[in-house]
């Protein structure tokens, strides 16, 4: 139990460092165009796979890597979409991010379902 | 279009901002790995490419557009969220390179070390998504058609 804590505070820690920089990186470039690459950097990626190789071998995060390919597509999507409603009906960014969340979990499961 | 960094844009940055980030991606790393802990690798390996902080980015990069007019006496609502939309298309031609990333790493990892194929991975993902950045032009801006009309005579 103990050592399940120490793991997902080490995530916690590790995530939030390595997001935090890339944040960093992307209010730091102009254009915006350019700083926007950096919202969609494997930030996540890189802080759980060094934990995961270390504790469940490489075999593991190889397969975590696959699925996340289909993330990744299902992360274009969503992209795509917040992009499209924000330039055509300029709503809130905050609100149109949050609400167009489905689109992400709707994408990436149903990719999810078919390549398992 | 140059490309520049603005290092006094960090101070710019408010603490409750840097919070909200680290928190945002710190929860999502918990996240992915208690869902790769109890349902597998393959769903959990969804999460990795979850966007984590583009809610939270999006919402500042307008909020700070605002600012910035505001403090020449504009209303900039929308042109922040015209900005907000900019930041949305670099994400999208940004996930070009996280997929690369992903498939790098999945083709890579079992012939090389994991330290070397994160690194490689890594560069994949910069090269495509800044090789993609520098071809949004060719690849996604539609040429504008000039117009047949005969020109009045004067």
């Amino acid at each position: 139990m103990s050592h399940e804590i120490t793991e997902a505070l080490a995530r916690f820690l590790i995530g939030g460092t390595i997001v935090s920089f890339f944040a960093v990186l992307a209010e730091m470039f102009r254009p915006k165009s350019f700083a926007g690459l950096f919202g969609a950097a494997p930030s996540i990626a890189l802080a759980t796979l060094a934990i995961t190789i270390r504790e469940r071998g490489k075999s593991y995060a190889a397969i975590e890597t696959h699925f996340m390919i289909y993330g990744g597509i299902a992360f274009c999507c969503y992209a795509i979409a917040a992009c499209w409603i924000l330039r055509r009906y300029q709503p809130g960014a905050l609100k149109a991010a949050l609400a167009l969340l489905p689109i992400w979990f709707s994408v990436s499961f149903a990719l999810w379902s078919v390549a398992r | 279009m140059v490309i520049h960094a603005r290092f006094a844009a960090i101070k710019g940055i408010k603490p409750h901002e840097w919070l909200i980030r680290f928190v945002a991606g710190g929860a999502v790393c918990v996240i992915a790995g208690l869902i790769a802990n109890a349902y597998g690798p393959q769903l959990g390996g969804l999460f990795l490419a979850f966007p984590a902080i583009f809610p939270a980015g999006a919402s500042l990069v307008e909020a700070h557009e605002k600012q910035h007019k505001a403090r020449i006496g504009r209303d900039g609502t929308k042109r922040g969220r015209q900005i907000a939309a900019l930041d949305a298309f670099g994400a999208a031609m940004g996930c070009g390179g996280l997929i690369a990333f992903g498939l790098v790493f999945w083709l890579w990892s079992p012939h090389t070390s994991a330290a070397l194929v994160l690194l490689l991975a890594t560069l994949v993902w910069l090269t495509v998504a800044v090789g993609l950045w520098l071809l949004r032009k060719p690849l996604f801006h539609k040429p504008r058609h000039v117009s047949q009309r005969p020109r009045r005579r004067r």
